[in-house]
């Protein structure tokens, strides 16, 4: 099979280490990946923001890019449910009918990483070791866009060594919202706050959750506030084994 | 033009300045959270009771969509069926046409005072406002609307419009303001709900029993019949719409269904998705005017006022199938943590978010289609299937476009997704992003975690740390370990299928 990794533009450069984990996961469970230098970004903050004009290019350029692979796979649901969801909407809105159709190829083979080895990979036990306790926050794009459902939790029960407590409230959202944390900053905070204030309540060490955008948001909170709890990318727990050290 | 009215309040400032005043009263956030929980849990626990409610939900989507593809067609229905049954039927083109005509109404039947039945589209049109100039009093009835009026406050809520009020605030409100509108409240009041309700009952009696005109709205009306639908829990709505002479209707023309038997699904979602019950306690049903029974005569108001312009927005239009109930309010995160007030509009939460600024033009409400993140919740919980995170992010297209239109682009904001959009149409410009991200980070990280960051930025390191950007991208590590002869913009699998 051949798969695609889109990184996405944030992780690209704030969290190469996620897609280093989702390379040698796919890799431990015997796929070839491949990584398309010609990638950029989903064009997520244009469009949510409203900037449509802005977005164009960036569908074009992922239509092109990602053709053609048996899977591309995302480690973030929200970048994946803008391929899956909105790519179309903008094609469509400029009346480009070769790239609506481009999309349409390409918009179906694009998985979140949990869709990716539960559905097309068939696998639940990934052959992970992590012996620490966890937290898992369900991210609202990959809970309520892409319907990503138990899949991530099915994954990480079945991590070995692995303490999962879970998140009161956990499908609250956090407050993230791209540009919203600037524009209405102080709801983001609000809802930070009572966020962290579950995240602590679990008594986990480590915070997960599938896409690190999220992540960033919270972990920047529990940082500050010097809780000690960590967060971690869900590729980054399922890639950990028993001879790493953290 | 939608008129002046109350879709947007006058002197509100924006959403997150508005929201700012609002997160910092403890009171306010107190009461939120006890009753937007409270009322979730209900409402979660009501529709899991039925097997078929995401099937009860396709169907009510499909009637409304299906209606408002022809609406000119059952609004013509409608007004033959009211005005065969006795009824008169008027058509208002925005507020102060609607306000023209109950007022002119009111002042030909000789009274000075009508009651009131809960009802959006005279809030929407400023109708008691209205009414006072002409020298008309008008009494809220339903009871938390009670609170509002006798507050000089604003609703905060489509379906608890005092949901921002604690008990002690409202027992001191009856206190202070019953006595200046009618029967004062009893010495002594305590603030126990039974208390403040009975003091409610008392203050409200007299009102019933004396004024000669109603005026309510309508939660549906079919058109094959005339019947006109209101839905509610205390039954001081039953009490306007029984005694009085007169019964004025504002309606919005997107409430028309084509059947009678099409209440059949939309009185199973309303009560389980407003209340959290599986029928509410009050559903009043009308038909013209019956003679020895009831109002003997019926006046139906049919309000544009912006409808008819949303109807156009092919994106837009799906949130005329909006049926009040309200289950988006109470879900969604940004509405728990502010209340109603800071949307400045009588329709707040998510739904006014998307209502609001199509009614008066989304440069009028420029905030409100920013004012989510975009999480779901809303078009989860909505009964008919709004796809509100979809009506956002289209909506926020808009405004950006309605800015450059009048030249207040570019804004810093602008700029800066003009920048971000230049930057990752190319890889290598990319890449040499990242280069310069990485270097500025190790001017401004410390242990690899940035503290502070200036401007706009602030907003964001006020309350988080951040981490550096890598050293080295995911881009550069693959370069360097994996793909030895790749060339930019070419995946690696074509080079191997030359190979």
């Amino acid at each position: 099979m051949r798969i695609a990794l889109f990184i996405t533009c944030f992780n690209d450069t704030m969290f190469p280490s996620t897609g280093r984990a989702v390379t040698a996961l796919l890799e431990r469970l015997g796929h070839t990946v491949e990584f398309p230098q010609g990638q950029t970004c989903c064009g997520q903050m244009h469009f949510n923001t409203g900037y449509r004009p802005e977005t164009l290019p960036m569908v074009r350029r992922f239509a092109e890019v990602f053709a053609g692979y048996d899977a591309v796979v995302a480690p973030s649901g929200s970048c994946a449910g803008m391929v899956r969801d909105h790519h179309r909407v903008v094609a469509a809105q400029y009346g480009d009918t070769a790239l609506t159709e481009a999309v349409d190829q390409v918009a179906p083979t694009v998985y979140e990483l949990s869709e990716l080895l539960v559905d097309v990979l068939g696998v639940t036990d990934v052959g992970a070791y992590f012996p620490h306790r966890v937290t898992y926050h369900p991210t609202c794009h990959s809970l309520r866009m892409l319907r990503v459902g138990d899949r991530p939790l099915r994954l990480l029960r079945a991590v070995r060594g692995i303490d999962l407590v879970e998140l009161p409230a956990a499908d609250s959202c956090c407050g993230f919202g791209g540009t919203f944390a600037l524009k209405n900053h102080e709801v983001s905070h609000a809802m930070l706050a009572d966020k962290m204030r579950h995240v602590q309540s679990t008594g986990a060490e480590f915070l997960c959750a599938g896409d690190n955008s999220c992540l960033t948001h919270i972990g920047g909170g529990l940082s500050r506030l010097r809780t000690g709890i960590g967060t971690l990318h869900l590729a980054e727990i399922l890639a950990a084994t028993e001879g790493d050290a953290r | 033009m939608s008129g002046a009215d109350n879709v947007v309040w006058l002197g509100t400032p924006a959403f997150p300045e508005a929201a700012r005043a609002a997160l910092a009263d403890t009171r306010l956030r107190a009461n939120l959270r006890r009753a937007t929980t409270t009322i979730r849990d209900k409402r979660l626990a009501a529709t899991a009771e039925l097997d078929d409610w995401e099937e009860l939900r396709e169907r009510a989507a499909a009637v409304k969509r299906r209606t408002l593809r022809h609406l000119d067609h059952h609004l013509l229905r409608l007004e033959e069926a009211v005005t065969a049954a006795g009824g008169t039927v008027h058509w208002a083109a925005d507020a102060a046409e609607a306000n023209r005509i109950v007022t002119h109404l009111v002042k030909a039947t000789g009274e000075r005072e009508v009651v009131k039945v809960k009802s959006m589209a005279t809030q929407e049109i400023g109708l008691n406002e209205a009414l006072a100039d002409a020298g008309i009093r008008a009494y809220e009835t339903d009871l938390a609307e009670l609170i509002v009026q006798l507050g000089g406050d604003r609703p905060s809520h489509i379906l608890v419009p005092a949901i921002h009020r604690g008990r002690s605030e409202i027992r001191e409100i009856f206190l202070r303001e019953m006595g200046e509108w009618g029967r004062p409240a009893p010495e002594g009041l305590g603030d126990d709900p039974r208390d403040l309700a009975e003091a409610a009952r008392l203050h409200l009696r007299e009102k019933f029993l004396r004024c000669k005109v109603a005026v309510s709205g309508a939660n549906f009306a079919a058109a094959d019949t005339g019947t006109v639908v209101v839905v509610e829990s205390e039954g001081n709505g039953r009490m306007c719409l029984t005694l009085p002479d007169t019964l004025i209707t504002v309606m919005g023309i997107e409430k028309v269904l084509p059947s009678f038997a099409d209440l059949d699904v939309f009185l199973q979602l309303l009560p389980r998705s407003s209340t959290g019950e599986r029928m509410n306690p009050y559903t009043s049903l009308w038909t013209g005017v019956t003679e020895g029974d009831g109002p003997r005569h019926f006046h139906l108001v049919l309000l544009d006022n912006g409808r008819t312009a949303t109807l156009a927005d092919e994106v837009g239009r799906q949130a005329l199938s909006c049926i009040r109930c309200s289950a988006c309010l109470n879900v969604c995160p940004v509405y728990e943590r502010t209340g109603g007030h800071a949307y400045g509009s009588v329709y707040p939460g998510p739904i006014g978010a998307v209502l609001t600024p199509q009614l008066v033009g989304v440069e009028n409400a420029a905030s409100l289609p920013f004012a989510s993140t975009l999480c779901g919740a809303c078009y989860d919980a909505c009964p008919v299937k709004i796809n509100i995170p979809e009506v956002l992010v289209h909506l926020r297209a808009e405004a950006v476009e309605a800015k450059r239109r009048s030249r207040l682009l570019p804004t810093a904001e602008a700029l800066a997704m003009k920048a971000a959009g230049w930057v990752m149409s190319s890889p290598k410009r990319l890449a040499a992003a990242h280069r310069l991200a990485a270097l500025g980070a190790r001017l401004v990280a410390r242990d690899g975690l940035i503290g502070s960051l200036p401007g706009p930025l602030a907003r964001w390191t006020g309350t988080r740390d951040t981490p550096a950007p890598a050293q080295e991208s995911l881009r550069a590590w693959w370069r360097r370990t994996k793909a030895v002869n790749e060339t930019q913009g070419r995946t690696t699998a074509e080079e191997e299928g030359r190979r």
